[in-house]
């Protein structure tokens, strides 16, 4: 048993890791016809706390409640991994990246996502009004104009050949490579 | 206050995220789970938290990896579960496979708009800054990272913008 924890416990490679992902697809249909889509969860959240009376958000969103249950335990996954199941070791970056990291003070790569910048200081500062506020808004309103997300288009959507599928995702990678290359660096400067 | 005067068509729901809003629905369970049965979700939720975490896809610096093109393992992870999803689908499809309870598994194309082009690109660069797409901001916040509550109510907040300004974006 302590064997098994402690493979669980090294990095997984990601042909593991997307094969896994892959079979949520069939998973969610065959268990109840279900549709792998995270990113309406946020539309859910909105319909069941502020509708404001916006068709958008008129609709039974407890028929969906089953989508809520899956973020839910996301959560906990996430946890249990963090927790029971984490490598010691640093997150192994490519060195082109740490090095150009750490011009900009990010030299802690212990955690999944870096100390130095998603902190509570950070979160009430400039920068992190983009990192956090700016940066969660256009995921929360791009996703829902695009009609989903990574999960939704990228894999459900590309699974099912969907040609709008395929538009959304190479939108979403070129509108990454612009913020990575471009605006990412500017902002981590401020 | 000036009435709204109605000429424009209604925007048709391509979320194909949100089932119950099809008015042709044909594939939405007709059971209602309650709260136990959704606990099955949960637990797929749940294994797939943890895939999540220890394949690194909710880690801020592989996404920057990913577009700075200096790794391939998001390419990798990526690309495997679309050919997973893709010859999963097709089987479904092939052999007819029925739900547990039964029922006949059926798909909808998905309209293209122009939002899939606009929401995109802005979905982008905000996956590029907060490192996250959806699924991994709830596994984040789960490792821990509570300065990311911030980044879930702020993407609730662009949910519920799009939402208030829908009729009057291009799409």
């Amino acid at each position: 048993m302590s064997n098994l924890i402690e493979f669980i416990r090294q990095p997984w490679h990601w042909s593991v890791a997307g094969v896994l992902i892959g079979l949520t697809v069939p998973a969610l249909l065959i268990l109840g016809n279900k549709n792998f889509g995270i990113s309406a969860n946020l539309r859910h959240i909105c319909a069941a706390c502020l509708p404001a009376n916006i068709p958008f958000f008129k609709y039974d969103w407890k028929k969906e409640a089953w989508n809520l249950f899956f973020i839910g335990g996301v959560v906990i996954g996430g946890f249990i991994a963090a927790k029971l199941l984490s490598d010691p070791n640093d997150v192994q970056i490519s060195p082109s990246l740490a090095a150009s990291l750490s011009q900009y003070g990010i030299t802690d790569l212990s955690n999944m996502v870096p100390n130095q910048l998603f902190n509570w200081s950070t979160l009430f500062s400039l920068k992190g009004l983009f990192f956090f506020v700016v940066g969660g808004f256009l995921v929360g309103f791009g996703t829902r104009y695009a009609g989903g997300c990574t999960s939704g288009h990228a894999i459900s959507g590309l699974s099912n050949l969907q040609w709008p599928s395929l538009v959304a995702t190479i939108c979403f990678m070129v509108g990454g490579f612009i913020s990575a290359n471009l605006i990412v660096p500017f902002l981590l400067g401020l | 206050m000036v009435k709204d005067t109605n000429t424009k068509e209604p925007i048709q729901d391509t979320d194909y995220e949100v089932r119950s809003l099809h008015t042709m629905c044909v594939n939405e369970s007709e059971h209602h789970e309650g709260f136990v049965g959704n606990l099955k979700y949960a637990v797929i939720g749940l294994l797939f938290g943890i895939v999540f975490v220890k394949s690194e896809v909710v880690s801020w610096f592989r996404i920057q990896e990913m577009f700075r093109l200096q790794s391939f393992h998001m390419y990798g992870v990526i690309g495997t579960a679309v050919v997973v999803g893709a010859i999963s689908i097709f089987l479904i499809k092939k052999f007819k496979i029925k739900t547990i309870k039964g029922e006949a598994i059926e798909f909808q194309d998905k309209t293209f708009n122009k939002g899939q082009i606009i929401g995109g690109l802005l979905f982008g660069i905000g996956w590029a800054i907060t490192g996250a797409c959806p699924g991994p901001l709830f596994a984040q916040l789960g490792t821990g990272a509570l300065a990311v509550i911030a980044t879930i109510i702020s993407a609730v907040a662009g949910t519920w913008v799009y939402g208030y300004l829908r009729d009057r974006l291009p799409h």
